[in-house]
């Protein structure tokens, strides 16, 4: 596995514990069938134990009792599921109940207010110590904020008035200063009461995609349904007809009971497996969007690249010899914290002592250059190319012809020349130039190749000019560019895309990013971003790693195959089914129908039950990987179709036939089913 | 040996027309231009030929044509006495007529009456015969209209009805036809307008030679997988199969259309290998069939075969007439061995699709690559699209209602005959085999396809219209469906393919769509199926 998923929604990597015993009480509260109707599938199993328990009281036989008892246990394995995997949103949602604690607020007039009254608008002052009552941009101040009740990040966030940083978030603490609050939040919507919704499930409603495959299950319910209700007459008119416990047992067999039990645990587990990565999807329909995304909008700085430029390579001009040049910038950049310093020092080979009576040149907007005096009046300097080179011109030194066109090389190639000149006994000169450049994020080569390969292009979107933009979109293996972006253009390049039929993932966190953010089917805001950016996107990363978007793709795509390959499983299952009820139906009165037997079952109630309790048991084996999700590899749509079928589909019509042999050869032991 | 032989001509020829009949049939629907003779037609009825349906417009067309159809058929029917050409025939009884008009509009062609001593000339020619022809060119109709769906991209209009019907008769329907007559009354095939003679036979006894346009009305019947004979015994009557040759082409004709439809649907999408894969997974389906048929009835007892032509060309002509929804016969399916039986039962229970009905076949194969399609699509991890049209809520709710329509009709029709006196009453058999037959009649029925089990004295009122009302519901309830599921893809917009795109060319989509055909109809039917041939076979 190449680098997509080492941090991709690798299945094993996230195997959380199962609390059993808490989804269980869950799950005989979900018995009520008020709540089951929503579930088609689940609900006929419902409805026919009930017949059958009914059948079991007025005519009591082991048979009879057995059936009921394990139809009931299906219903129950099938709210088990779900109880499960609403579960694991519970503790989150509690430890975000305790940041809500704050009760009272201060407005900017001095007045308390109780926290739940506020009104988007209202200013409240916030002074350090105190929770932050409720969503909203500060609008006066500074403060260093503690967001750990929300992202789990412990280090506290500056948030001040003005620009990108001013969103600040209900439950949050402000650790020092006083800031001046406008909340943009109606009351009981604030991000952490979305939050809280979310994660426990109560806001889930079924996505577009579930619901499509909800109504094939419901077709598929009736069709059998149909089979068996017709079969009883045409039994009855051929001598055969069955027992009401035996037709039940039949249809609930035949429908879709393992998918129908497990698809609302697969889209909850869905959405936790976004939560454990700190990702908060506001819909369950962007979630399902992002396995479909066609285009990624992918910013260039932190996300393709590092933050920061790093020296690259040193080109002396001149007389200057390579160690010459290097031992000057490295003594140039002592001083200098910044990454580009620092990595100018890693490139000459590393720190070496200040020399003493050095005075360093700090960087400064206007000069534009920085430097160190040694003692003994040599100087050192480096900087932008303009302003290196007027200050040697102005110490009327000597400017060697070929620095311009090195210069001009590096810009274009997308580096950033840095000038580096002395002013020694010998007159002022241009020793050399420092190139900079931006550098990819080890790794991303891969990981867009295999994007490519998943049908995913990749647009690199920076604010460069054309050929610096193409030149590190060049290195990094995007397919495509926006340079010198504005706002404008993002929202053009998504409108574009989406003409085609694409759909646009991307990431944002600036107030001039959310037209874009909204525009797009999937918009992860940076929890770090303005609250105009969290509300305009459809997912918000609380971690604030544009990265992500890759993996939120991933979950995407996962979701979707867990629910096809347990369809597929689901239906494979009934031809086994089939081979080992139809005989014990209908073998008695046509004994041919005994070819049928392929498995061998022990006698007819030995084979119902059988298939009954396998079709149960599977349920039950099956909730591990409908929370983790089935392993998701990258790939071409038909290497991912092939596995699939391989597995779940092959399989599926396999390992059924295996299991109710095994249960047959223990049903068989209990006294009265032989 | 001469089986095989048989079989590879079939294959060969099929194979030579697949391709200009393909092209063709593309050209036909959609060409810019109209023919004189049609302009004509159009100017007679009054439509606006170049104004393009939305697709209620489109269905109520084709509903309202069918319904006129129905109307003019029963009362021929009814008022033949009183008609020329009536040859001295009473009208025919209510509920049989109702049977037949509705059997011969939803291109069933399911007979409850005996031809020969039921239905004048008249009501042959210009009732029976043209509904052959015209119930064809409605089911190719709502195909293209299908097919337009997938192509198009956010419009709601679908082409128009009656262009699209008139176009199928003039350009495909009665050019080939008129070829196919020709053949066949060389071949020796009756063609004139007699309504019989009485001859002295050598050995002085006296018999009634029927006469009428059987090779025209032959043609279309099996051009258009119509399969409604001219007399009774259909095409085991020397008149209308006299040779064996002359019965291969009969089976050429029933394939001809719906294996060249594919070629058609692959050009239109503009993806000639979306056709290949269609038409691999019928060509699959279609040799199991044979093959599976062939070896049941090898060393069968010759009851019931048509032992002038041999046993292999009775089983090819059953396979053919079952897969394509023709249900014209040349021996009796009921005398078959359980197990050969039963896939003569089967090939109909798939739904027509293999290769199906002229048109019907295609759309029900389309409408069920779209449910192969969202399983398989959903195991890509992305929502399933199939030619660039995503499949959603309302999409599924089309194709599910339409997996779900014809197998109600059957398994319903079913139950309900056995479980009632006046279904009981028209059972001469009992026991599985008894069942049989009322599922072989439920399933002709409720299929479109029209050929019997023998073993059913239908023409009573309790099946006339049980079985009319299941050819009704089960022709015209999946073509609402269909037109209004090209409405809804028509809608869309096109998702670009991708790599991440579930390719549906390849033979492992077409493994898949086999499977998923297989899977959807065996499961449905396997139950009464086991009541059925198999409790008979296997014992």
């Amino acid at each position: 596995m190449t680098a997509v998923l080492d941090r991709t929604p690798a299945p094993e990597q996230t195997r959380p514990t199962i609390e059993w015993g808490p989804a269980l009480a869950g799950a005989v509260r979900k018995l009520d069938p008020r709540g089951l109707v929503r579930q088609p599938v689940v609900f006929t199993v419902w409805v026919g134990s009930v017949f059958s328990t009914v059948l079991a009281v007025l005519e009591p036989t082991v048979f009879g009792w057995a059936i009921a008892v394990w139809l009931w246990l299906t219903v129950l394995f099938a709210n088990v599921a779900e109880s499960v995997a609403e579960g694991r949103g519970k503790a989150q949602a509690a430890s975000l109940r305790r940041a809500k604690t704050t009760a009272v607020a201060i407005t900017e007039d001095g007045r308390e207010v109780a926290a739940a009254d506020l009104r988007p608008g209202d200013r409240v002052v916030v002074v350090a110590g105190q929770q932050i009552p409720g969503d909203g941009d500060v609008v006066a101040g500074i403060a260093s904020v503690d967001e750990s009740a929300i992202t789990g990040e412990s280090a506290p966030v500056i948030r001040e008035s003005g620009g990108d940083r001013c969103a600040v978030t209900g439950g949050t603490t402000v650790l020092s200063d006083r800031i001046v609050v406008q909340i943009t939040s109606k009351p009981g919507e604030t991000f952490v009461d979305r939050m809280i919704a979310l994660v426990e499930g109560a806001a889930r409603q079924k996505t577009p995609n579930e619901t499509a495959l909800n109504i094939l299950l419901s077709s598929l319910t009736i069709v059998f349904l149909l089979a068996v209700v017709t079969l009883q007459p045409v039994a009855v008119y051929a001598g055969a007809g069955q027992s009401m416990t035996v037709l039940i047992a039949l249809v609930v067999c035949l429908i879709p009971t393992t998918i129908g039990a497990l698809l609302s645990a697969i889209g909850i587990a869905g959405m936790d497996r976004l939560v454990q990565r700190n990702v908060l999807a506001m819909s369950g329909r962007a979630v399902e969007a992002a396995g479909d995304v066609g285009t990624l909008l992918l910013d260039k700085t932190g996300t393709i690249t590092l933050g920061n430029r790093q020296a690259a390579r040193f080109v002396p001009v001149g007389s200057a010899s390579d160690d010459e040049v290097a031992r000057a910038a490295v003594l140039a950049s002592l001083a200098d914290e910044t990454p580009e310093g620092r990595s100018v020092v890693v490139l000459g080979g590393g720190a070496v002592d200040r020399p003493a009576g050095a005075e360093f040149v700090e960087f400064t907007a206007q000069t534009r250059m920085s430097g160190v005096d040694l003692p003994g009046g040599r100087q050192l300097r480096k900087g932008a190319a303009g302003a290196v080179q007027a200050w040697v011109r102005g110490l009327e030194g000597s400017v060697d012809p070929s620095v311009g066109t090195v210069v001009a090389d590096i810009s274009t190639a997308g580096g950033t020349p840095l000038v580096l000149a002395e002013n020694g006994p010998d007159g002022a000169r241009v020793l050399g130039v420092i190139e900079l450049k931006d550098v990819v994020k080890p790794g991303m080569r891969e990981r867009f190749d295999e994007l490519r390969r998943m049908g995913i292009r990749t647009v690199m979107i920076t604010g460069d000019n054309e050929a610096t933009a193409r030149a590190i979109a060049a290195e990094a293996g995007v397919d495509d560019v926006l340079a010198e972006a504005t706002p404008e253009d993002k929202l053009a390049l998504i409108a574009r895309e989406q003409e085609g039929g694409r759909l646009v993932a991307m990431t944002g966190d600036g107030t001039n990013d959310a037209p874009a953010l909204a525009q797009a089917d999937v918009g992860v805001a940076m929890n770090t971003g303005t609250s105009a950016a969290k509300e305009a996107g459809n997912m918000v990363d609380l971690d604030s790693d544009p990265t992500k978007l890759i993996e939120i793709v991933a979950i995407g795509k996962q979701l979707l195959i867990t629910r096809g390959s347990l369809t597929t499983f689901s239906i494979a299952n009934d031809l086994a089914k089939y081979f080992a009820i139809l005989p014990a139906m209908f073998a008695p009165v046509f004994p041919g129908l005994d070819t049928l037997n392929v498995m061998r079952l022990h006698s007819p109630e030995s084979a119902i039950l059988s298939a009954v309790v396998f079709n149960a048991l599977i349920i039950v084996a099956l909730v591990p990987l409908a929370l983790r999700g089935v392993r998701y590899r990258p790939g071409t749509a038909s290497a991912l179709l092939s596995r699939n079928l391989l597995v779940y589909g092959v399989g599926g019509v396999v390992l059924p036939f295996v299991g109710i042999k095994a249960i047959d050869l223990l049903v068989s032991l209990i006294p009265g089913i032989s | 040996m001469t089986g095989w032989l048989q079989v590879g001509l079939l294959v060969l020829a099929l194979g030579l027309a697949h391709k200009p009949l393909g092209d063709w049939m593309a050209r036909v629907f959609t060409a810019e231009k109209h023919w004189r003779v049609e302009k004509l037609a159009y100017r007679v009825v009054g439509v606006d030929a170049d104004a393009e349906q939305r697709w209620p417009t489109y269905l109520r067309s084709v509903l309202a044509f069918s319904l006129v159809g129905v109307l003019l058929l029963y009362s021929l029917q009814r008022l033949q006495a009183l008609l020329p050409l009536g040859n001295g025939m009473p009208g025919v009884e209510p509920s049989s007529a109702w049977n037949t008009a509705v059997s011969f509009v939803t291109n069933t062609n399911w007979q409850g009456y005996a031809g020969e001593s039921t239905m004048g000339h008249l009501v042959q020619m210009a009732g029976l015969a043209v509904q052959n022809f015209v119930s064809a060119a409605v089911g190719l109709a709502v195909l293209v209209a299908l097919v337009r769906g997938f192509l198009r991209r956010g419009t709601d209009r679908l082409g128009n009805a009656w262009v699209d019907i008139t176009r199928a008769v003039v350009r495909l329907l009665l050019p080939l036809a008129v070829v196919a007559t020709v053949v066949m009354v060389l071949g020796g095939v009756v063609q004139n307008l007699s309504a019989g003679t009485d001859v002295t036979t050598l050995a002085g006894g006296s018999q009634f030679v029927p006469g009428g346009p059987v090779a025209s009305q032959e043609a279309i019947k099996e051009l258009g997988t119509n399969g409604g004979g001219f007399f009774n015994a259909n095409s085991a009557h020397p008149f209308e199969g006299p040779t064996a040759w002359v019965s291969l082409f009969q089976v050429f004709l029933m394939l001809l259309i719906p294996f060249s439809l594919p070629r058609t649907f692959g050009r239109m999408v503009g993806d000639r290998k979306q056709g290949l894969a269609i038409l691999g997974v019928m060509g699959l389906l279609a040799a199991v069939s044979v093959s599976l048929i062939s070896t049941f009835q090898a060393g069968a007892l010759p009851e019931g075969q048509e032992v002038r032509f041999g046993g292999p060309l009775s089983s090819l002509f059953a396979a053919a007439t079952t897969l394509t929804s023709t249900g014209a016969v040349n021996s009796m399916h009921d005398s078959y061995t359980p197990l050969g039986g039963m896939v003569t039962l089967f090939n109909m229970m798939l739904g027509e699709v293999a290769p199906g009905g002229v048109g019907s076949g295609l759309y029900g194969m389309l409408v069920l690559a779209v449910v192969a399609v969202f399983v398989a699509g959903l195991m890509v991890g992305r929502t399933p699209e199939y030619l660039g049209k995503k499949l959603g809520r309302r999409e599924m709710t089309l194709a599910s209602l339409y997996i779900l329509t014809t197998p109600a009709i059957v398994l319903v029709g079913t139950a309900v005959a056995v479980a009632v006196p006046a279904g009981q009453a028209g059972m001469l058999n009992s026991g599985p085999h008894g069942l049989s037959e009322v599922l072989y009649a439920f399933t002709s029925a409720g299929n479109n396809n029209g050929s019997a089990f023998a073993g059913l004295s239908a023409n009573t009122p309790f099946w006339n219209t049980a079985l009319g009302l299941a050819m009704l519901l089960g022709r015209f309830v999946p073509i609402v469906l269909v037109l209004a599921l090209a409405g809804r893809l028509a809608a869309q917009g096109k998702v670009p393919v991708t790599a991440g795109t579930l390719p549906t060319h390849r033979p492992l989509f077409a493994g898949l769509l086999t499977a998923v055909v297989l899977v959807v109809v065996g499961l449905t039917y396997f139950p009464v199926l086991a009541l059925g041939p198999l409790a008979e076979g296997l014992s």
